[in-house]
């Protein structure tokens, strides 16, 4: 047990020197990253190699860690925002909408209708622009460059509706505590109507090109695998567990903004490999669009926050031209206003799977405790144990699969 | 038919009498305090039983009350899912601040080990028969433990900002 806590390369020497081959040759120790191309963010692990197999392997996380668990203790609620727009940076949207859930939740703020539709419609803009990313760059580490610059573009379309609504692209930093800070114009509507024409016969194509495709079957197909027991007890969550075949989402078993009004199916695989995140991500995009659809043709009228001055920040044309209006400002960025006694976790279903926020007030101007669960985090000591026998290669695959992104590793 | 509160806190009291205690409702989960060397037996527990079925460890993270009373000042929190029934638990542990020690729950979860490696990289909370505890996302050699409410964030030497005119002391940093 204690030579665990070696570091992995004295603690392979012995193991190297035990398991010397008759012909000389010996196992090796891989350094996979920090910083490479295929580990897509900033992490090491180091392999212990016999030839092209993997026999153990320990991953190094922490390269990025920017203590916002610490931060979050010492700032006041509207600060938070921009560091859980840096934990996911694929779909940001989808963790400010979840940190305004949490507060709301703790400050009892029912949201209207047409702001909970809203936030629909962003955060399934986010799921897809972070499958986007996820699929096409396994299409990109087993080979295919062609599928990632046909779709990444789309990607692009989804950030100039985000500009739209909020002005920023990717961390977008988006909302108020019960609701947005203003409605949308029409024109980002229009730009998500032609997203909605466009965007689905390209990722059609996109489908086309890699599903059924030769190359990519042999790539990922029982590459990486794991069980759903196994998932489970990883504490594996969202597009990675699913393709288990376990049906777990948020969006169904605990429905926040509204989900329950829609219908979409949970895609769910079977023998959790590589293959099967794939086409997990894939069908995902189609329920997506489908729910996007369903929020837009339902969209009810109605106010886009909720009404209390306590914590919603005034409209900025108001904070220029209107003493009451600036004070207000001025309090509630200041932390003035602070959040009763309370502790709430609350999940929402995150591009990587279930994210959560613990938050633990003292009725002071900061949160006295905000952990994040942080998906990414959690299951991603479970590469090591997929990749064991594999070869390098479908290690870099695998990888790619399970969508590690390092910001919400580290935090 | 889901699982009721009332029938989580009954099965509890009735199978480790004191050692849960403090059974609270706040928001939509029940929380309640589990004494610290109960905490794997506990949670043991919850996860085999034919009822209670709470098979996913959603998370787990350290509390640090340095103002609390003897006995209490780190926490640990740990919020379980059962799937079946879509109820949520959290649990509460405390220990005093001269002995931060709770057994480690990576032999019911793996999902534990990275995590209960954060909580001690960051409150120093020692878990015992944890395979693999040295720190994780700070460097090895550093000897604090920064998420403890005595390390402040910023430097309160420095003299290029007063943070006194917006309402910031150097103890609300």
């Amino acid at each position: 047990m204690s030579d665990l806590l070696l570091p992995p390369e004295l603690r392979y020497a012995g193991i190297i020197e035990q398991r010397k081959n008759e012909d000389g040759s010996e196992l090796s120790i891989l350094n996979l990253g920090p910083t490479h191309p295929a580990t897509h963010g900033i992490f090491q692990n180091i392999l212990l190699m016999d030839g092209e197999r993997i026999i153990d392997g320990e991953g190094t996380v922490g390269y990025i860690h920017r203590a916002f668990e610490k931060i979050a203790e010492n700032r006041p609620f509207y600060q938070i925002t921009p560091l859980t727009d840096r934990m996911n940076y694929c779909s940001s949207p989808i963790n400010n909408m979840g940190w305004w859930m949490t507060l709301e939740k703790a400050l009892g703020i029912e949201v209207p209708k047409r702001a909970q539709y809203l936030r629909v419609i962003v955060m399934e803009l986010a799921r897809i622009a972070d499958h986007i990313i996820c699929n096409s760059v396994l299409g990109v580490d087993t080979g295919a460059l062609t599928g990632f610059l046909y779709v990444f573009q789309y990607r692009e379309k989804i950030y100039e509706i985000y500009e739209e609504i909020c002005g920023a692209r990717l961390t977008t930093n988006m909302g108020r505590i019960g609701g947005f800070e203003r409605d949308w114009s029409p024109l980002a509507f229009e730009k998500l109507n032609t997203l909605l024409e466009e965007f689905p016969p390209i990722w059609r194509e996109f489908e086309n090109l890699l599903t059924r495709n030769r190359i990519f079957m042999d790539r990922t197909i029982n590459v990486g695998p794991i069980s759903a027991e196994k998932a489970i007890n990883y504490g594996f969550t969202g597009p990675n567990l699913r393709a288990a075949g376990v049906d777990y989402d948020i969006r169904v078993m605990q429905p926040y903004s509204s989900y329950e009004d829609f219908e979409f199916n949970i895609p769910v695989g079977k023998s959790g490999d590589t293959y099967d995140r794939f086409c997990v991500r894939n069908a995902e995009v189609w329920e997506s669009l489908s729910i996007i659809k369903q929020a837009l043709a339902k969209l009810p009228e109605g106010p886009y926050h909720a009404d209390v001055p306590d914590y919603y920040l005034p409209p900025k044309d108001e904070v220029y031209n209107n003493m009451e209006a600036l004070i207000y400002h001025f309090k509630i960025v200041m932390g003035e206003i602070s959040v009763p006694v309370t502790e709430v976790y609350h999940p929402v279903e995150g591009g990587n799977g279930e994210l959560g926020f613990y938050l633990v007030t003292d009725g002071s101007r900061t949160a006295y405790r905000l952990h994040f669960r942080r998906p990414c985090f959690i299951y991603y000591q479970a590469f090591n144990d997929m990749v064991q026998g594999q070869m390098l290669s479908d290690a870099i695959a695998t990888l790619s699969s399970l969508n590690v992104i390092a910001g919400e590793l580290d935090a | 038919m889901a699982l009721e509160t009332a029938v989580i806190q009954n099965t509890l009291t009735d199978q480790f009498g004191d050692k849960v205690r403090h059974f609270q409702q706040i928001h939509d989960i029940l929380t309640f305090e589990v004494q610290t060397e109960n905490i794997t037996e506990v949670m043991g527990f919850l996860k085999d039983d034919k009822t209670m079925r709470f098979n996913f460890l959603t998370t787990l993270c350290g509390m640090h009350f340095p103002d609390a009373e003897a006995g209490r000042q780190f926490g640990m929190v740990y919020h379980m899912h059962n799937w079946m029934d879509n109820v949520r638990v959290r649990i509460k542990c405390f220990m005093p601040a001269d002995k931060p020690e709770i057994d480690s729950v990576t032999g019911l979860f793996r999902s534990a080990n990275w995590q209960e490696r954060e909580t001690y990289d960051f409150f120093g909370i020692i878990f015992k028969g944890h395979p693999q505890l040295k720190r994780i996302l700070n460097m090895d050699e550093m000897q604090s433990f920064p998420m403890r409410k005595e390390f402040p964030l910023e430097d309160g030497g420095r003299t290029d900002k007063d943070d006194r005119f917006f309402g910031r002391t150097t103890d609300n940093c």
